[in-house]
């Protein structure tokens, strides 16, 4: 916000889009899809736009969880996200067991599995006052055990109806991206426009400062570790429904996956500033630059490298720029 | 002072060839000033420090001695005026060195290891053991019997023997034998028995040509030790005798005003009765409508007092639409401002409770009270919607008083809220203070500056964290909040 309101007077209206941090992942996003359309002389960009949006509907909603937790300031992470997707997804899929019409029921096992994932992080956090990346990592290897016990190295498929939906599409638009917009919007709302969204930056600011502001700093931290792990299982259990059933690693590449979105999204890493529609830009991103890169046929090696780079290159772009302001 | 530059064994001769007498002056400081843009911490100070001179530095707070042992020892440079070292360029080489309250002492390294950090000549494989032995030595010639180990981690001792491990080093031979030990504060966390030792100590370096600065609000070590006592006022020496044409009573008034300035705005304040909206085990009472000063030296436990009183009748947990009470802050960086937000937000923070419904802001409300804000109190700034460093300090901190004073809370509690803000502002805070005390607000207020503290109700003084007197007009006098602020206890 005060990024926008110190725009609005700069006068120019591409100073004041080039200060917003958004804008460079979403350009980012752009640059990549018409690199690669560019190669196939522009055909196949509805598929490759479908593709972006439905792999990148996943990383949106734990990108956005994860953009919670780095908003409340420095050391606020939260490490268990692919375990919770895991065992979210584990559990829901076992407690539906391919019956039709279990779709519901299997969301709120999901839902009450993240729950519980983010009431015992905030739990480590806040009672025995552990590093949050310390507790969060421990913890997820506790989650991860659990649904190692629990999965028996069974893959229990989803009911037909949820994996319709999963891989289904409205208006031309993926079923998950839409779900992953609606949450997007409800958080933009719940930061820009309700006194919780307040607190949650004025904490990530200075926790010291904002506790005596009268904030209720740790209602504030409770909440968003929870928040967090409902994002996680809820990506979790969409994603199993996605690709036909949960498997053990299915969370491992949103870990890393989960911060660098909230990185190129613009979000300040020291916390008080969050970017909603940065984090989806950089979800897209993240797809398009390796499908760009695959479609130039890169080796693997050559193409993790490259990604690195793209990736600290947006970041270094972004935050030189605002810093200029 | 140059020859300082051998290994391990050149520095125990250095003891030896101590007792060289020089009578030119260690330091002499001609007009020095020090100004932090426009605050004058330091206006014009002559001095000059001796072989053989104990130098008593007394004043209030904010007076300037901490300035002063700055420009003394080379921590920063004059503004204006000159600093001159006879016989050396600069305080390291003239034997200048301070030992500072606050501890400066490495936690994680061991005694002799810090003697270390501030000996830069060491060299050689067994230096731990050469640092053993000098801090031993220096150790055992000050406080003989102390039974500090120089092996062991500075994080293992209490914080008594360190103190005494600072001070030590202060007079151990660093490469320059020590010639003029600065020492600020030193015996605040001594017992009697240590701190005699280190009076002792003292008198035996100045009777060896050596010089001390000594910083206390002890008053009777002061009188106990001192040769000479300046006492600091507003940045200037206000007096400068030998230590035997001073008393108790015309010190602690040298340090204050003139005992008429004080009198008038108390008289002006009238009794309460109201009821005792608060009330905390160390006896902090406050009645509705009361403006309650708390005072004594900085560092006293009054700030820590304030927060704790704050955060014990707030939650961590809920924030009501009805808070009771509300805090401004000082050390705005570390307690009050929101650095990446506008005007605005840091404003409304504290009263979002009152403008929402159900969790939504309502933002013309809340703009309407800010806008309401800004214009009573004077915030300098064509749009609230401003980043909030963009505003200078004094204006950051009237961003903080609107926050508080817009809210319904009964209780404000103010933790040193002037620093930083100009004269005029403070004369329209004081009459907004007044006026929404006659309403039936109470306020808690801490101050560095008596004056302020001199316009209460009532005052609480402390010392050592404790409430060491409560005072009621007429007796809210700069005279009878010093009495309190400090030790009258007579030398022993």
């Amino acid at each position: 916000m005060s990024a926008q309101s110190a725009s609005r007077k700069s006068g120019s209206s591409l100073a004041a889009l080039s200060s917003r941090p958004w804008i460079w992942s979403w350009t980012a996003a752009a640059l990549a899809f018409s690199a690669t359309l560019w190669l196939t002389s522009g055909r196949g960009a509805g598929e490759l736009a479908y593709a972006a949006l439905s792999f990148g509907a996943f990383a949106a909603i734990v990108g956005l969880g994860q953009m919670l937790v780095i908003t409340l300031g420095p050391g606020n992470i939260d490490l268990s996200v692919p375990a919770t997707m895991t065992l979210a997804a584990t559990l829901a899929l076992r407690a539906m067991g391919t019956e039709p019409g279990t779709a519901f029921y299997g969301l709120a096992i999901a839902l009450a599995t993240g729950l519980g994932v983010g009431m015992a992080n905030y739990a480590l956090i806040f009672l025995l006052r552990l590093p949050p990346i310390i507790a969060t990592l421990a913890a997820s290897l506790i989650y991860q055990s659990i649904a190692i016990w629990s999965n028996r190295g069974l893959r229990i498929k989803p009911p037909e109806g949820l994996a319709d939906f999963s891989t289904g599409r409205f208006l031309h638009i993926p079923n998950v991206a839409w779900i992953a917009l609606g949450l997007a919007i409800l958080l933009w709302i719940l930061l820009e426009r309700m006194t919780w969204g307040r607190w949650l930056l004025a904490t990530g600011q200075n926790l010291r400062a904002a506790r005596l502001a009268g904030v209720p700093v740790e209602a504030v931290r409770a909440a968003t570790y929870i928040t967090v792990a409902l994002f996680a299982s809820l990506a979790g259990f969409l994603l199993a429904s996605f690709s036909g059933g949960a498997a053990l690693n299915m969370g491992a590449e949103y870990l890393l996956m989960s911060i660098a979105v909230v990185v190129i999204g613009g979000c300040s890493v020291a916390g008080g500033d969050s970017n909603v529609p940065g984090v989806w830009g950089a979800a897209l991103f993240m797809f398009l630059v390796v499908s760009m890169l695959n479609s130039y046929g890169t080796g693997a090696g050559v193409r993790l490298v490259l990604t690195g780079s793209i990736i600290i290159a947006i970041v270094i772009a972004a935050s030189t720029r605002r810093s200029k302001q | 002072m140059r020859a300082g530059k051998p290994a391990c064994a050149p520095f125990l001769e250095y003891e030896a060839r101590m007792s060289e007498q020089e009578s030119a002056p260690i330091v002499s400081l001609t007009d020095a000033a020090k100004h932090f843009g426009p605050v004058r911490a330091l206006d014009g100070v002559s001095l000059s420090v001796r072989p053989g001179d104990c130098l008593g530095l007394v004043g209030h707070n904010g007076a300037g001695k901490s300035t002063l042992v700055y420009l003394i020892n080379g921590g920063l440079a004059p503004s204006s005026g000159e600093i001159a070292f006879p016989g050396a360029t600069e305080a390291a080489d003239a034997g200048v060195r301070s030992v500072f309250q606050e501890l400066s002492l490495c936690p994680n390294l061991t005694v002799a290891e810090n003697l270390r950090v501030s000996l830069r000549d060491m060299k050689g494989a067994s230096w731990r053991r050469t640092a053993g032995d000098i801090i031993t030595k220096s150790l055992d010639q000050i406080f003989p019997g102390h039974g500090i180990d120089p092996n062991a981690e500075i994080d293992s001792l209490p914080i008594a023997e360190r103190q005494m491990v600072e001070i030590a080093i202060g007079f151990a031979p660093r490469g320059t034998k020590a010639r003029l030990v600065i020492l600020d504060e030193p015996t605040s966390s001594l017992d009697a028995g240590i701190a005699e030792q280190l009076l002792t100590h003292i008198k035996k370096f100045c009777a060896d040509g050596g010089a001390v600065i000594f910083i206390s609000h002890m008053l009777g070590e002061v009188f106990e030790v001192a040769s000479r006592i300046i006492v600091l006022k507003d940045g200037g020496i206000v007096a400068e005798r030998p230590t035997a044409e001073f008393t108790r009573r015309g010190l602690v008034e040298a340090m204050g005003h003139v005992a008429a300035e004080g009198t008038e705005a108390a008289a002006s304040a009238q009794r309460h009765t109201g009821e005792i909206v608060i009330q905390t085990e160390q006896g902090l009472t406050a009645r509705k409508g009361e403006i309650v000063g708390l005072s004594g030296l900085a560092g006293h436990g009054q700030a820590a007092a304030l927060a704790k009183l704050y955060l014990s009748s707030s939650s961590n947990w809920r924030a009501g639409h009805r808070p009771k009470c509300v805090f401004v802050a000082g050390d705005r960086p570390r307690d009050g401002v929101l650095p990446l937000w506008s005007i605005l937000f840091n404003m409304s923070i504290s009263l979002l409770r009152q403008v929402d419904a159900w969790g939504w802001i309502d933002r013309k409300a809340e703009r309407a009270k800010s806008e309401e804000w800004k214009r009573r109190i004077g915030i300098r700034t064509d749009d609230v919607e401003n980043p909030v460093l963009s505003l200078s300090g004094g204006n950051q901190q009237k961003v903080l008083f609107a926050r508080a004073l817009a809210s319904t809370a009964p209780v404000v509690i103010m933790d040193d809220p002037m620093r930083g803000v100009d004269v005029g502002t403070k004369q329209d805070v004081y009459a907004m203070l007044r006026e929404e005390a006659s309403k039936g607000r109470t306020f808690l207020w801490y101050s560095t500056e008596t004056e302020e503290v001199c316009q209460c109700d009532r005052v609480f003084v402390f010392r050592n964290g404790e409430i060491s007197a409560e005072l009621t007009p007429p007796n809210i006098t700069e005279e009878r909040i010093l009495e309190a602020s400090f030790h009258m206890q007579e030398a022993s």
